[in-house]
């Protein structure tokens, strides 16, 4: 036992180290891309029509005229130090933006990932234990269709039927203006209502969270609802579960212990992977929800050409990434002891 | 026919397809061919868009949002311009984006998993790691970042949605080279002296070659949807193309008013996504001999 925990210490720890050259990675290929690529921010902000001097002037402040390696570096350091520049639409540092606006994505992201993992889970297992019988092909259109729906356009349906027609829900955003929100804490709307024990407030958030993570998980399930069902499919049809059956061991049991169990490590594995699929999907179902998240912050600074704002997300989505995929990957190393060696 | 290009080992792309013509009358051989069809339609729409469509897609040809019915089969978007005609001519760009864009990721995905898969070791890591990263990283805005930063146009966005899907193909292929370089023969081909780009030519590719076209289709499902989700954020085509993306982000916010001009641009592209997700799972059902095995065995024990 004491050798497991060692050896998974020793996991977590070289994967902490790799996290740094994967960081170093990707913020050299968002400068690569923002800085090497023909264009520049001044140029573009002032136009063509601009001044060339106060254009010439601008620049030397910015420092656009330094040689590569000294951009590069200061690049580094602004990024660690948190100074990515000023909002040229809100005129507000961009880091107090994605820091009032992160919050917002997460509770997005953290709910659909659940609708999608109760829907996918569910139903690939349902149809992976029925294999090639109506409720599979069913089950395996259902995956199909809704891996294959554009998000932007499932979303506006929802809210056309939920919100506007039914007005079941609310049409947009993340809290009704009549209600005051609770004390920030964790910046999630739901966790703060809670911890404030205001529960109107909870119901609040949590009703104008419903349609978005609808959107965001179903076309997730989709993934998951593949996924899981090859898996189960194929840890049924495995030795091991033939030999836990040959020990007379109940069906019930050999499905649940020997069979389920295992086909959710891969899925657990694939999991982490989908985290880039959400943030995508995010984007679009905050633009359609009006979500006042990172997603609608990019939607709006593409929209305003805001390039200190874009560079901003680009790089703190890439290091959310990165923190993200360290923590799938120490969750999969303390499900399945093979990873660790 | 099926025999006689199972028989005709000549090629690589005879063999594929005979494989794929033995196991064609299976589900998934349906599911394939139901693809098939739908994807040959949508680009014979496109390429005869002059022909069928009732009006010219960027005049007003009418008055705004007129509702569904009468000369106007889909109705009329914001413009007063015919959603059908716009729809009908809405996938010429695009397609051949698709297309260009996932040439592209196969041109640079394919030989840089060939050489980090056969080659192994450090190059091999170092190049996994620059994939995964850019693998990681959420593609659409991956693709926003790019057409942000060098601008719309047909070229641009290609480029966009290619660099989002070489680690992909890299992914797969490495994989499987890795695997397929443990295997007697190739260990032969290496001992016998053979050059490294023979080895690889001869017999490492052909045995590989079967998860291209499954990749293929896959993705071009993907790139439609960032294509859309591109065009949608105001990033894809210059305005005057039409583009079913991008008639979703004009008539959007009018959604409610006049739901046909948002509705049936999305429907297409649900249609054409799917389609193409049906050729390529129809196709790894049939192409992939691991599945296959695994079918005969489930057979044999019901």
């Amino acid at each position: 036992m004491g050798g497991s925990t060692a050896s998974l210490r020793a996991y977590v720890i070289t994967r902490v180290i790799l996290m740094v050259p994967m960081l170093v990675l990707l913020l050299t290929f968002t400068f690569i891309i923002l800085r090497v690529a023909p264009g520049d921010p001044v140029s573009t902000i002032y136009g063509e029509r601009g001044n060339p001097q106060v254009i010439d002037r601008i620049k030397t402040e910015l420092g656009l005229y330094d040689p590569l390696y000294v951009q590069y570096f200061r690049y580094l350091h602004d990024v660690f130090t948190g100074h990515m520049g000023t909002s040229i639409l809100t005129q507000r540092p961009v880091i107090d933006e994605i820091w009032s606006r992160m919050p917002a994505t997460i509770e997005l992201t953290l709910s659909s990932m659940l609708v999608a993992s109760v829907l996918g889970i569910g139903l690939g297992t349902f149809a992976g234990t029925r294999r090639d019988r109506l409720p599979d092909f069913g089950t395996r259109l259902y995956g199909a269709l809704a891996y294959n729906i554009p998000i932007f356009w499932f979303g506006l349906i929802l809210k056309l039927v939920f919100a506007v027609w039914l007005g079941w829900l609310p049409v947009s955003g993340r809290f009704s203006p009549r209600l005051s929100t609770p004390p920030t804490v964790t910046g999630l709307y739901t966790i703060d209502s809670l911890l404030a024990l205001n529960l109107p407030a909870f119901a609040d958030a949590v009703a104008h969270l419903i349609l978005p993570s609808l959107t965001l998980g179903i076309v997730l399930s989709g993934f998951f609802v593949r996924i899981t069902r090859v898996n189960v499919i194929h840890a049924m049809g495995s030795d091991y579960v033939e030999a836990a059956r040959a020990r007379g061991i109940p069906e019930r049991s050999v499905f649940f212990r020997h069979g389920l169990k295992n086909a959710l490590v891969p899925v657990i594995t694939t999991m982490g992977l989908t985290f880039a699929l959400l943030f995508s999907g995010a984007i679009l179902t905050e633009t359609v929800f009006s979500f006042e998240g990172m997603g609608r912050f990019v939607y709006l600074a593409l929209s305003y050409r805001d390039y200190p704002a874009i560079q901003g997300a680009v790089v703190y989505y890439g290091i959310l990434m990165v923190i993200i995929s360290l923590m799938v990957d120490i969750l999969n190393a303390f499900v399945d002891p093979r990873i660790r060696y | 026919m099926a025999d006689w290009f199972a028989r005709g080992r000549t090629s690589l792309v005879g063999r594929l397809f005979g494989t794929f013509l033995r196991q064609s009358r299976s589900i998934a051989g349906v599911l394939v061919w139901i693809g098939i069809a739908v994807v040959l339609a949508i680009i014979v729409m496109a390429l005869l868009a002059p022909f069928l469509a009732p009006f010219d897609p960027n005049t007003k040809v009418a008055d705004p949002e007129l509702p569904p019915g009468g000369p106007f089969v889909m109705g009329t978007d914001r413009g007063g311009q015919d959603v059908l005609s716009r729809i009908i001519w809405g996938n010429r760009v695009p397609l051949a984006i698709i297309a260009v864009a996932t040439t592209i990721s196969l041109a640079l995905g394919l030989p840089l998993g060939l050489l980090s898969g056969f080659a192994g070791g450090r190059l091999d890591r170092a190049i996994l790691l620059v994939m995964d990263s850019i693998y990681a990283f959420p593609g659409l805005l991956l693709a926003i970042a790019i057409a942000a930063v060098i601008g719309r146009g047909i070229l641009n966005v290609s480029f966009a949605i290619a660099v989002v899907y070489i680690p992909t193909y890299f992914r797969v292929i490495r994989n499987h080279v890795a695997s397929v370089k443990e295997e007697p023969f190739v260990e032969a081909a290496i001992a016998l002296g053979l050059p490294r780009r023979r080895v690889i030519g001869r017999y490492i590719l052909p045995n590989v070659a079967q998860s291209i076209p499954v990749i293929f289709s896959v993705n071009a499902a993907d790139a439609v949807l960032t294509e859309a989700g591109l065009a949608v954020l105001g990033l894809g085509l210059p305005p005057g193309i039409p583009d079913w993306g991008f008639d979703i982000s004009l008539n959007w916010q009018r959604f409610d008013a006049s739901w046909w001009a948002t509705f049936f641009p999305g429907l297409f592209i649900l249609i054409l996504t799917t389609a193409l997700t049906f050729v390529g799972e129809g196709l790894n059902d049939i192409l992939n001999p691991l599945l296959r095995r695994r079918e005969t065995k489930v057979g044999a024990e019901a």
